[in-house]
Parts: C-alpha cells; structure tokens; sequence
C-alpha cells in the first residue's frame, strides 16, 4: 500500500514530523517497506537568480554567471556565488534552481565540488530537470518565473515536497488498504485528528436506463449488494495534474479521468469502483454464476473462460465484467466515451478469491475485495465517486440502482479491561481502552463493543484487546519472568528417539564424517533409484524438475552431493545425513534415517600407505559404532536382502527378528553411474526407530563377574567352500560349550586363486581364534583337546568344513 | 692374604678392561666360573684347618661378592653404552605428517537445534515433532487460516499429487511449523511448553529464500500466562542464545492468523564496520514472530481458551545461525560443498550446554 504524506493529510489532521508517523505506522503494524522522501534528496536545491551572465573566456560554449543565491532561505542575506554555465538560456536575470557545493546530484549521481572550470571558479550549479530527475528535459537550466520567490526550496515552491509511503498490510487489514483507514489508526494513536468525511448524496436527474439484477442465489453468497447509476455527457480526457501526480507518486499509470478516479478510489477510500462505458452495454447488467464456457476479453489484454459457478457481470450480449476482479475491454472507457454506467457492488471475499486464484488474475480490485471492503460504504462510495466525477468530467448523474442490501455485519463482544492486563501483561486505564476503541470507529454500549464495518477481522474478545494493544503500543511491554513448571533443577526433555537422533549425529561426526543437510524432494529418476518416484510422493507444484519427489531415501541426495564436490575436485568423502526419509505421502509415512557415505580413498596418499580403498567392511564398522550408540545389542543376524540399489554380492542387512536395523555395503555400480559418482562407494542407512529401546530403564548396571582363571586362546583354521560365511561358522564355534567359549573371533581368511591351489577349486580358509575362559579352574590339557574337539566337529556339521592340515 | 690381594687387583683389572659383554664373561668364567682362580679357591677351603678357614672363609667371601659387584656394574655399564650406541642410530623424521585421523562436522542447522533445546530445556520446554508432509487442516484450519483466506496464498505452499479419485484436499509439505502447536496440544493437553524445530518448505528460492528452510516453534498454555511473559522468555532466549550480557527486544504489532494479539520482534543491534553485534547500537533486525495463541486455535486443539491461554513463537534456525556464526548464504546451508561443511561445521563434541556454555 502506497501513498504520500500530502494525501495523509487529506484525511489526518497532524502537525507530526515525518519520522514520527513513520515511527508510529510501524509499531501499529503498518509496516513501513520504504520511503521517498524528496526533501532527503532535493532538499538543497533552492530558488535563485543570476545576476549577469558573460561569455567565459576561455570558452565558446560557457558562460560565467554571478548568481544571487540565498542559502538562509528567503528573505536571508544574499550571497553572490561566481557558476561557470554550459546551458544556452543562462542569461542576466534568470530566475532558476541553484546547487551549492556539496550537494549531491541524482540526475548525474556526482557531488559538487568547487572547481576550476577552463580557468575561471565556480562554486555550484544551475540546474536543469533531468538533474533533479524530474523530467528528461536536458535541453537547458530550469528557466522559473520571474516572481518565483528567491531562496525558497524548490520542491516546495513546485509542491514537490511530498514523501511518499509504502507500507506492508498484514491480510486482517483491508482498511488499511485506503489511505483514510492508515491515517484513522494514526489519529486513534494520537498523531492527528481524522478529519471528517462528509458524503451528501447526488440527486438523479432521471432513472437509470441500466438495470441491474442479482442472481437470487448470490445475494445469499457472491453479491448482497451491487448499485450504480448512469451519467450522461461526460468528458473523459486526461486527468487534473494534482490526481495525476499522486497516482504517479504510488507507482500507478494515469490513464483518463474516469479510470483516474477509480483508481483514486480504491486508494484513498479502500472503495475499488468499475466504470462501463454505457454506451456498449446492451440491456440491463445481471450477476450471475458462469454456466461454464462463457467467455471475456478483460482489460488485460487476455481472454479468460469460465467455469460453472464464477461470479460474472453480463449483459444481454454476454460477460462484461469477471465480477470484483476485473472489467472487460469491450464495455470499457475510452476517450470517446460520454455516458457511463458506474459500479460500486459489494462482492464476497472468498467467492471472489476462490475464481481469482483459479483465473490467475491479481488485480487491485480482486486484491481488495478478498480481504474485504466496507460493505456499508458500497452506497457513500457511488455517491462520492459521481461526485468527483461530475466535478471532473461533467454530466448529468440517473438515480442510483441498485440490488440486493447491505449484508448484516452488526457484532458485539464484551471489552473486559483487566483482560489486557491478564493477556498483554500491560496496565492500561478502562478509559483509555473504550477511548481508543472509539477512535478506531467501535461502538461501545455498555461493555459490549460493536467493530464498525470496515473492520471484518474483528471476530472477538481477543481482537479487542489486540486493537487496545496495538495502539497503545507494544514498545511499551515490560518482560515478566515465567515461573518454572516445576521449581528447583530442570529435568531431561528429550525423548529416547531425539536421544538417539543426536547420538547417531555425534557419533557419526566423531568417526569423520561431514555432516551435510540436503533437500527432503529429489527428481523422478533419483527417486526411482531408490524405491520411490511414486505418486503418493509427487509434489504437485514443484519448484524445480530436481525437486519433485519427497526422499524414498537419504542416499541420493548424498550421492548427488558427492558427486558435486567430485566435480569440484574433492574425491574422497566421508558424508552422512541425519534425517526424514518418506514412504508414503501420508501425514506421518516418514522415517529417521542415520544414513553414512563413504567415497573414494579412506585416507589420503601419506608415506605410510594409509590410502586404500574403501570397502564394505569400512562402512560395516561405522555401522556398528552407530548402533552401538543407540543401544543396539552386540549381536545382531545378517542377512543378504537388500534392496536392488545395493551391490547384490557385497552388502548385507543386520537385523534383530523381524526389524531391519541397518543395511550397508557397496552401491550397485548402476546407481553410481545414474548419480555420476566415481570410485568405489560405500554406505550404511541405519533406521534408526527401529532398534529397540531397552526394556527396563535403571542407572544400575549388573555386578562385574571377574574370573581371576586364566583365558586360553586356541586358534583354528578351516577349509570350507567359497561361499561359506565367516559368522556361520563363529556361531557353530560358539555353540560347542556356551559355557566355557568366552569368544570367536575370525582373524585371517585365505581366498582366491592360492587358496584354491592348495585346497582345491571353490575353497577357502577361514581362521578363528577362540577363548576359552574357565570359571572354576584352570582348564587340563584333556579339557582344551576335549572342548576343540567339539568346536571342530560342530563347524564341520555347520559348514561341512574340515580342519586345515 | 697377598693371593688375594693378587686376584682381586687381577679381576677387577680384567673387569674394567672388558670392552664387551664377551670379554665381560670370559673375565667372570675365569673367576668366578667353575673352575675359575676363585671358584678353586673356594674348594681349597676344605682342606683348612678350622682355624685358618676362619679367617680364609670370610675374605674369599669378600672377594667373590667383590668381583660379583663389579661385574654387573660393568655389564649395566656396557649395557648402557650399547643402548646409547643403538639409539643414535635410530632417527626417524618428526616432522613428516601424522597418519590420517579423519575430522568429522556437524552441520551449523544440528549444532543450532542443539543450542535451542538447551536453553529451552533450562526454561521446562520439551521438544514436540510432527510430520514434515501434513494435512492442510493441521497446517491451516486448525490454525485459524481457513482456506479461502489470503494469508494461505501468501504461504508460497507446495501441494503433493492426488491420486485420480481422492477428492480430499491436497496435503502439503508444511509450511511452517506451527502445526506441532496444534499435535501437541492435541496429545498432551494444558499446562504444556514445547519447542518444535525442523525443516518447514515454501515455494520461494532466492538469494536469501530456500525451498526448504528450519523453523523453531515455541509454544507455552498455562493459566496465566502473558506477553510479558513471552516477552521475557524471548528476551531470555535471546541472551543465552547469542552470548551477550543484554539484549533489548522491540514488539511491533503485526499479524498472525494463529495468535492475537501478534506482533513481531525486533533486536537491536548494530552493524558497525559490517559486522553484526547483537545487543548494542542503533539499528534493528527483525528476527521473530510471536503472539498470544489465538482462541479458536486452542479450541482446535481442544483446549479450553477460557481456562488455559499462552504464547507461541516461531523463528528461522538457519536465519539465526547465520546471524550468529556470520554465514552469508542460506541456498549455501544445503549444497553440502565440503569446504563449507568443513569451514562453519563443528567438531562432534562440541556439544551446547547450558552449563558449558553453547559456543568454544
């Protein structure tokens, strides 16, 4: 919302400086954006005149002026100031517009300097318009009647001296959206008197040869009321220079005086109007749903097609007008038009809203009537707009008519002045509540207060005590200390999975990993990569082809972030995310994912070989240290069901009965590629919720059990087939004497090639070391021989392997 | 007795003399060593009177722990100057690099959250969630944004697909997080103070727009609470958060569907010589939005607004770690480019405490 300081005052009685409206806009929630204020940037320039003005010396094209400049203002002591001038009209006793040194220039963007011009001082500047950025016009120095009064601001001599206001309306505001709606909040703030607007209606000469009609079923919702009234004989040419230059001061293009004045209207009054030219209306106006197909050239430019039930205005010919949004061109204005037919209609927010959206159309006027306008000034406004017209264009007004009525508005709510106290925490005196309500144009009857009709936000108590608030100023608000639920030390507040969360995250960070936060939607073919790509997980309205899918997964958005700082040339990663991962597009299909990537190298080349590969195994062990973490018991089941974007031969799953608690491994080469990752990667995803949470919560741990025996460790080495797992044969060890084997621990393997020379095609060895740790005593020769007998045979009826000779 | 005066100055000689470990035990296998002068010496006590074994005993006694002395004295010596000799040879480069130990980070949005959750903790604020795809009831209506109201079109939201068929109103990808507000409400009923962080997404990217983006939700109902109250938890917030002894917060007026009255929160601060200084000068940054809960809004939630009444407050975490840490670029929060999450990231245990202070 824009407008100038002069049309303020229009309305607001005030002697304020402009700092403190500005001051005072803002804290009632008219939020200031900008300001342009003349005075800031032209302020310096004032009238002078020239005393004589000789040729330069030095210079065919200059002239030296002695200028007579009044730097006191008017009536000051003159003081004469030597300007070397290029402009063809310097001559003796021009009366222009002088700069002083110092100054600086919008026009050039140069700040003046004295200076020495081809020889000869000169101390400041004649200026012309486009220096002031008034107008193009460079053609000479401003050339001013010779009465202008010397010394005086130039601004203000042209009465340019008008700042002009832009301010941000919260959408509960639409009487902020008229320029007296701002300046009554002001004057509710003390800042001014709001001046009275005093709307005499205009008599019609004759009835109005336009009818109207409301569609019975939009007076109940759509239009309660549309009026208006024909005027014959009108001149529609430009615009008197006061209305042009403040609709040009907010941004907007005059165009003709009817359309001006409507334009005015939706500013200044919050009263947006519509002006057919009657001549093009055949028969009467009706408002009516679109049956769907109808179709209008607007005065866009655009041609738009309804659908069943948008509000239209037509005429026996067809749409005119897409009602309260926007005019169609043929009914339009014109210079040539002489009888127009004026609109003031109330029109329903969300009715106008809801077709709006669908049309794509914003417009001033569908921009105000979703917010809401006064409907009881639908009827003051077509009087004073036909006033205005009249004043400038002439014509003879018809008698208003008019459908419908003004809709119902009247509400109470109880003003409770210790309510403020109790819900702002500020003290305010009962008086001054009821007083700023009034102000703000509430009726008060007793303690109920009515909100006037411009006001649709008002809707309860709580309202009231915001309007109190908001005038009285919030600046105002003193903190108060909020007592502790409970007194004495704060208790914990995370739940066990925001626990987990943080330790999966700090955990992760500890073992070397970046942690990187990537955007929840991906594109299609990463999504479909990874599981996901469904319907249920399309955005409708994405902002880019890369972001049109909510995450199956946080691996592509790692990989795809590996892959950009491959390209930036960083091509070993160890990259991790912490985050939501989405199975379905219902509220609630997401899952806490602790996802880890490693790319490239483990280390960097240093002269000790630490650079190698990073494998499986690396991301097994980060895996680990992960769920260890969490909680996750030691000993978990592995499996090989992993899902089809991991390397089928090189991942695996760890699991705990029917919950998957990790997967980790080599990425398929396939997605790689898709992703334009390079090297080897490898990743673990460890779903976090679904590790179990210990059963029974207690700061107590077991007893220590402390054998004092000692351990024996019997090392084993097996020839089993290829494909054999290593944990097949650990858990066959360790079931051969529960009791005794402490632990087993795989600690070589021999595979390949070698291995199958010496223990034929489709072997390999696999080594264990087994501890023995005896409770009762030391454990005999025969024990030992005994209990390797076992662990031999139980591998052997596991895996079928055999010992190695 | 010269015999063994002979020896002894013999021995000791021989072991002063030895230059090795070799020599040393040729001198003691001559001594000392079976058939070694003293060893025979020894035998010959036998053959003594018990007289002269009186006095011979002792003093060849004397001699053989002498020379034993001086043997091992010599051996620790030899030992010694065989390690000095071992070790100057041993040199290795100090100065070339250490093995690689990888240095992890953790993302400025966690360490933020992190630094939240503690100084809310302190104030008896728990941690809420709720899902990042929601109803447009939950995101909207409960709210008070019923959904022909201009404030919805100002949400830049994004919808997610209907499929063919489902005629429910599109869910959306939250666009703010006050929808926790409404679950958590809903769950655990009045009195409650709850803080709810996460990722919130509008259809916004810019220089200083994301797509996606964090947000806190603060949320407090009891029976009396009152913008002074919120006031002073913000301003409590605020001080903690940023590390300065004072803030001085401003309450503008201004509007949210789901609080009244509402304002937003100014902080003052300055930014003399481009660098932002929270709590002192004479400039102003808008870093908050608050309110007193809207009635309709805690009967949304189905609690009582003539009984209980509160104050919610929602701000942008990443908006507050760039304010605070002086990150410049917020798009750049999400392009995960190492040098970044290298140069703003933190070390993983530098966790926030209240206690230990949020920031080393």
């Amino acid at each position: 919302m824009k407008f100038t300081l002069s049309w303020l005052k229009d309305h607001l009685e005030t002697e304020a400086p402009l700092a403190d409206i500005l001051y005072a806009l803002t804290d009632l929630g008219l939020e200031v954006e900008e300001v342009s204020d003349p005075a800031e940037t032209l302020g310096a320039f004032r009238i002078c005149r020239v005393i004589e003005a000789v040729q330069h010396p030095n210079a065919d094209r200059l002239r030296v002026c002695r200028v007579e400049t009044y730097p006191g203002g008017p009536g000051s002591a003159p003081v004469e100031v030597q300007v070397v001038c290029g402009a063809p009209n310097a001559r003796t006793g021009l009366v222009g517009v002088f700069a002083p040194p110092g100054t600086h220039v919008p026009g050039t963007g140069v700040d003046l300097k004295p200076g020495v011009i081809r020889g000869v001082e000169s101390n400041g500047m004649l200026c012309s318009e486009r220096e002031l950025e008034l107008s193009d016009n460079h053609d000479g120095i401003i050339d001013l009647p010779a009465d202008a009064p010397l010394g005086e601001r130039f601004i203000d001599w042209r009465g340019l001296n008008d700042p002009m206001i832009y301010i941000k309306i919260t959408p509960n505001r639409p009487d902020a959206l008229g320029v007296r709606g701002v300046a009554r909040d002001l004057a509710a703030r003390g800042l001014g008197r709001l001046k009275p607007l005093d709307i005499a209606p205009v008599a019609g000469a004759f009835p109005s040869p336009v009818g109207v009609t409301i569609d019975p079923a939009l007076k109940v919702k759509g239009c309660p009321l549309f009026a208006g009234r024909v005027i014959r004989g009108v001149r529609n040419g430009p615009s008197p220079d006061w209305l042009q230059q403040r609709l040009k001061a907010i941004g907007l293009r005059p165009i003709s005086a009817l359309v001006d004045i409507t334009n005015f209207f939706t500013y200044d009054l919050n009263r947006p109007l519509h002006v057919f030219d009657a001549a093009k209306v055949k028969g009467g106006l009706r408002i009516h749903p679109a049956t769907g197909g109808e179709s209008l050239l607007a005065l866009d430019g655009k041609t738009y097609s309804f659908a069943p039930g948008m509000m239209l205005i037509s005429d026996d010919a067809g749409p005119e007008s897409i009602a309260g949004i926007m005019g169609g061109e043929a009914s339009g204005c014109t210079e040539a038009t002489t009888d127009v037919f004026l609109e003031s209609a109330y029109w329903d927010p969300i009715t106008v809203a809801t077709t709006g959206r669908a049309l794509r159309i914003n417009s001033d006027a569908r921009y105000r009537f979703e917010r809401g306008v006064d409907p009881a000034f639908t009827l003051p406004g077509l009087e004073a707009a036909t006033r205005m017209i009249l004043e400038l264009c002439g014509g003879v007004p018809s008698e208003v008519v008019m459908d419908g009525a003004v809709p119902d508005t009247a509400r109470a709510y109880r003003l409770d002045p210790a309510r403020v106290q109790s819900l702002v925490g500020m003290e305010i005196p009962a008086e001054t509540q009821r007083a700023t309500l009034e102000a703000l144009g509430f009726t008060l009857t007793g303690d109920m207060a009515s909100p006037p009709s411009w006001r649709p936000d008002v809707l309860g108590e709580a309202d009231l005590v915001e309007e109190v608030a908001r005038i009285a100023s919030l600046t105002n608000l003193v903190g108060q200390p909020m007592p502790r639920m409970r007194s004495g030390v704060a208790g914990p507040i995370l739940t066990p999975l925001q626990g987990r969360e943080k330790a999966a995250r700090r955990t992760l960070a500890a073992l070397g990993y970046n942690e990187c936060v990537t955007y929840s939607f991906i594109d299609a073919g990463a999504s479909a990569l990874f599981g996901g790509g469904q319907e249920a997980l399309r955005i409708e309205n994405p902002i880019s082809s890369e972001m049109t899918h909510m995450r199956p997964d946080l691996l592509p958005g790692l990989l795809q972030a590996a892959a950009r700082n491959q390209a930036r040339g960083f091509m070993d990663l160890a990259l991790f995310e912490v985050g939501p991962a989405f199975q379905g597009g219902e509220p609630g299909e997401q899952h806490l994912q602790a996802t880890g990537l490693l790319v490239g190298a483990a280390a960097a080349r240093d002269p000790y070989g630490s650079r190698r590969p990073v494998d499986v195994y690396d991301a097994k062990a980060d895996a680990e240290a992960v769920l260890a973490a969490l909680g996750a018991p030691a000993r978990m089941q592995v499996d090989r069901k992993v899902a089809p974007w991991w390397h089928p031969g090189r991942s695996g799953r760890m699991t705990l009965g029917p919950n998957v608690m990790v997967s980790y491994g080599e990425l398929h080469p396939k997605v790689l590629k898709a992703l334009d990752v390079k090297g080897p990667a490898v990743a673990f995803t460890v779903l976090v919720a679904n590790v179990p949470l210990p059963k029974v919560k207690t700061a107590t741990r077991p007893a220590l059990a402390l054998v004092s025996l000692q351990a024996v460790e019997r090392d084993f080495a097996f020839v089993v087939d290829a494909r054999v797992e290593a944990l097949t044969l650990v858990n066959a060890a360790q079931g051969a004497d529960k009791a005794l084997i402490d632990s087993v621990r795989v600690f070589d393997q021999f595979t390949g090639d070698k291995a199958e020379a010496q223990m034929g095609a489709g072997k390999k060895s696999i080594a264990l070391t087994v501890r023995l740790q005896p409770t009762e005593k030391t454990l005999t020769d025969e024990e030992i021989e005994a209990v390797s007998t076992k662990i031999v045979d139980k591998v052997a009826k596991a895996t079928g392997g055999v010992l190695r000779g | 007795m010269d015999t063994l005066d002979t020896l002894r100055a013999k021995y000791l000689q021989g072991v002063a003399a030895a230059a090795d470990e070799a020599a040393l035990e040729d001198v003691r296998l001559a001594a000392l060593g079976k058939k070694g002068e003293v060893s025979l010496k020894m035998r010959e006590l036998g053959q003594m009177s018990p007289e002269q074994r009186l006095t011979a005993g002792p003093a060849l006694n004397a001699l053989k722990d002498e020379l034993d002395a001086a043997l091992r004295a010599r051996k620790a010596a030899l030992a010694d100057a065989a390690l000095d000799e071992r070790l100057k040879a041993e040199w290795l480069d100090v100065t070339l690099p250490a093995r690689p130990r990888p240095r992890g980070t953790i993302h400025p949005v966690s360490q933020v959250m992190e630094e939240l959750t503690a100084i809310f903790a302190d104030m008896g604020f728990a941690v809420a969630e709720g899902p990042q795809i929601e109803s447009d009831w939950y995101n909207f209506d409960a709210l008070n944004i019923p959904p022909e109201h201009p404030a919805r079109q100002e949400h830049d939201t994004f919808f997610m697909a209907r499929t063919a068929g489902d005629t429910r109103p599109p869910h959306v990808l939250r666009t703010h997080t006050s929808p926790v507000q409404i679950r958590a409400m809903t769950e655990k009923g009045a009195p409650i103070r709850v803080i709810a962080p996460g990722r919130v997404y509008r259809m916004d990217m810019d220089q200083t727009h994301a797509p996606m983006f964090h947000q806190v939700e603060g949320l407090a109902i009891d029976r009396n609470l009152s913008m002074a109250n919120l006031k002073w938890v913000l301003e409590e917030f605020c001080r903690a958060f940023f590390e300065v002894p004072n803030v001085d917060l401003r309450f503008r007026a201004s509007h949210f569907p789901f609080t009244e009255p509402s304002a937003e929160v100014d902080i003052r601060c300055s930014w003399a010589g481009g660098q932002l200084k929270i709590g002192e000068g004479d400039s102003w940054l808008e870093i908050l939005g608050s309110g007193m809960v809207h009635p309709k809004v805690l009967k949304a939630a189905g609690v009582d607004p003539d009984q209980w009444q509160g104050f919610a407050f929602g701000m942008g975490i990443d908006r507050i770690a760039m304010l605070k840490y002086g990150i410049p670029d917020l798009r750049a929060f999400f392009d995960s480019d190492l040098r970044w999450l290298r140069h703003y990231g933190f070390a993983a245990l530098d966790m926030p405490t209240v206690h230990g202070g949020l920031s080393r």
